[in-house]
């Protein structure tokens, strides 16, 4: 495998007796999308302004592109573009100029900074609002503009802390398009840190879910749900036209492969096994001779990965979650 | 993305470069600005105001054969006034602490606000740069300002009058234009510490506003109350321990930065002030009243200059030092 371009180790930041990450280590490969997922609070800022040099971590180092961030914050920044949660532009300057500023920053001259903010804009389909004050721009199309920041400095490595907090469902699902589109395009290494799974699993070549300032799991989305099935089981839930034989079905269904347990209530059965048998236990209850009238199969998806790792996590911190993610979740 | 090919010429990567841009950018910022338009506008027309008074009565100023100093027309353009407004250096006294407390009160604090300051800190550059930028910024634009304006007024003062201008006139001049940018420096300095420190800009504002208030108005009153009660009777005191006590209230009324400027301007524009503080009618014996040189003037006003200096330098070392550690973070 490639070396990685961002590598944590041990990386720990602790506020007096809080400590918001704990012993971090991860690593992410050039040209991937990585997700880090976690509620709100659960040191997902922290870590990034850590890999970018912006705080100084109590213990453990991040080495990204090859420079320790701690040490060396100004050959790391001029690799990674950072697009912060809250992102804020100069009010009183317009897109453009706000654009050209931050590419001049970077040591574009004048004449190429603004060749390539107008190329940036039209990236990121803000061309019509180039001119325009951003005083009076949407959140949407500061987040936008935000990106083609990111953009401009033609990074290596790209940070989003929270990309779609604040945009209509439309608009995440073209923001998200376009990050994957440019990421493919660029080979561009893209980090995303977010508290909506749902969006993410979409873009995200991996995740690592991120609860109270540890890092749970990592993998791709199919290695989690794949985990957790290994873990809980599959639940297979059939109900029946009317209660028969009881006794001789479960009799049936423990001969299954992988059965775990079987739970009967009134004329439904609920039936957990390692794998996957539906099919082979509806064949089993109707060769005993049942009348089934429903069967479903409970698979592994995000709501269950997430309510799993999160669960302690989302119980205590709804209620002040940054921007009504509450609401979101249940989009 | 139609991203251009990038070749060497279009990257600038000396560090300076990026010092500049913020500086450009902080300057752009102030001139677009209606807050300080109409500061400009309160300068420019308080100056106006002055030199109109002061060139009413240039005529009798220039003849009074009683004042040493009546030969340096354009000081007295600066400094003759006819008691209906008071002199531009006065003025300046007042206006300066409100024209740095304008330029700084929310040099931070705005930013960090704005959520602009994480997306600037993420670019390759020094988190000092930023710093130093909205420090220079404001000084260059105040600087440019206050130099166009005594020029104009000199140019003005040659086309009227046709008389030429003394080298030892024009240093003068500039020296008081270096001092009131030096003064401005300190209250600015102090601003942006305000502004770094609080995170409201109003809240920052509204302090700077009562320190400023605190040392012109309050000031000299608490060091009266201070002293009055430890002061005997001065008919019963010698001549000696009159002057000591005199030289004591002096010396705490400069621990205000606006005596400060006050004595050093004074010194500056009024050639043939000799000493700030009170001189026994000895030291006076033989001394024939005539203006001092610049020199000489410029070395009376050194230790004000250099407290005022170290006063900046005093509040931008300690806004560097909290600003340094500050968590970037909103």
């Amino acid at each position: 495998m490639k070396d990685p371009i961002i590598q944590l180790t041990g990386l720990t930041k602790s506020y007096g007796k809080v400590i918001a990450v704990d012993k971090l280590d991860l690593q992410i490969y050039p040209g991937e999308i990585f997700g880090l997922l976690g509620p709100n609070g659960a040191g997902k800022t922290t870590s990034i302004l850590m890999m970018l040099g912006l705080t100084e971590p109590t213990a453990g180092t991040a080495y990204v592109c090859g420079h320790n961030a701690t040490r060396n914050p100004i050959a790391v920044k001029r690799k990674v573009g950072y697009l912060p949660d809250n992102v804020g532009f100069y009010p009183e300057m317009t897109a453009l100029e706000n654009l050209c500023f931050i590419a001049e920053l970077n040591g574009l001259t004048k004449s190429y900074a603004q060749a390539c903010a107008k190329d940036m804009l039209h990236v990121v389909g803000l061309e019509q609002e180039m001119h325009k004050k951003t005083g009076a721009f949407s959140r949407g199309m500061k987040q936008r503009l935000g990106l083609a920041e990111v953009l401009i400095k033609t990074p290596e490595v790209a940070i989003l802390d929270e990309p779609t907090l604040g945009i209509d469902p439309k608009g995440v699902d073209e923001f998200l398009e376009l990050i994957k589109r440019l990421s493919k395009e660029h080979n561009l290494t893209v980090l995303l840190s977010s508290h909506h799974l749902h969006q993410v699993q979409r873009v995200c070549d991996r995740v690592g879910i991120f609860v109270g300032g540890k890092l749970l799991v990592e993998g791709s989305i199919e290695h989690l749900a794949h985990n957790l099935q290994q873990q809980e089981g599959v639940t297979t839930a059939i109900t029946l036209e009317a209660p028969g034989d009881m006794a001789r079905f479960e009799e049936a269904l423990k001969t299954l492969p992988g059965f775990r347990k079987l739970t009967v209530t009134g004329y439904s059965i609920e039936l957990q096994t390692d794998a996957d048998v539906t099919a082979a236990a509806v064949r089993l209850l109707v060769n005993s001779g049942a009348n089934v009238v429903a069967v479903s199969r409970n698979d592994y998806k995000l709501d269950d990965i997430y309510n799993t790792y999160f669960e302690n996590s989302i119980t205590t911190k709804t209620a002040h979650e940054k921007s009504n993610g509450f609401f979101k979740r249940y989009q | 993305m139609k991203n251009p090919t990038v070749s060497s010429k279009d990257i600038n990567s000396h560090p300076a470069a990026a010092m500049q841009v913020l500086v450009s950018k902080e300057i752009a910022a102030h001139i677009r600005s209606w807050r300080f338009n109409i500061l400009i506008l309160l300068i420019v027309l308080t100056f106006g105001a002055s030199l109109y008074v002061s060139s009413m009565g240039l005529k009798d100023a220039v003849s009074n054969m009683r004042d040493p100093d009546q030969s340096f027309l354009y000081l007295k353009l600066l400094t003759t006034t006819d008691n209906s407004i008071p002199p531009f250096h006065v003025f300046l006294n007042f206006l300066a602490p409100l024209l740095g407390i304008a330029l700084g009160f929310d040099a931070i604090n705005a930013e960090y606000n704005n959520g602009t300051l994480t997306r600037l800190m993420a670019q390759p550059i020094y988190r000092d740069n930023l710093l130093f930028a909205k420090f220079l910024a404001p000084l260059i634009v105040v600087g440019t300002l206050f130099i166009a304006l005594v020029l104009l007024m000199i140019g003005g003062g040659l086309l009227g009058t046709g008389v030429r201008i003394e080298p030892q006139e024009l240093l003068r001049i500039l020296g008081f234009t270096l001092i009131s940018v030096l003064y401005v420096a300190f209250w600015l300095s102090l601003a942006i510490l305000l502004s770094i420190r609080f995170r409201q800009p109003a809240t920052s504002a509204l302090t700077a506003i009562g320190i400023w208030l605190f040392f012109t108005v309050f000031f000299p009153i608490l060091v009266n109350l201070a002293i009055r009660p430890f002061l005997p009777n001065p008919n019963y005191i010698s001549e000696q321990e009159y002057l000591a006590y005199n030289e004591l209230i002096l010396n705490l009324l400069r621990l205000s930065p606006s005596q400060l400027y006050t004595d050093a301007t004074t010194t500056l524009l009024m050639p043939s002030v000799r000493s700030l503080g009170p001189i026994a009618m000895e030291q006076m014996v033989g001394a024939i009243p005539s203006p001092l040189s610049f020199r000489e003037s410029f070395l009376m006003v050194w230790p004000q200059v250099s407290g005022l200096t170290a006063a900046m330098m005093i509040c931008f070392a300690w806004s560097y030092y909290i600003f340094m550690r500050r968590e970037i973070r909103s």
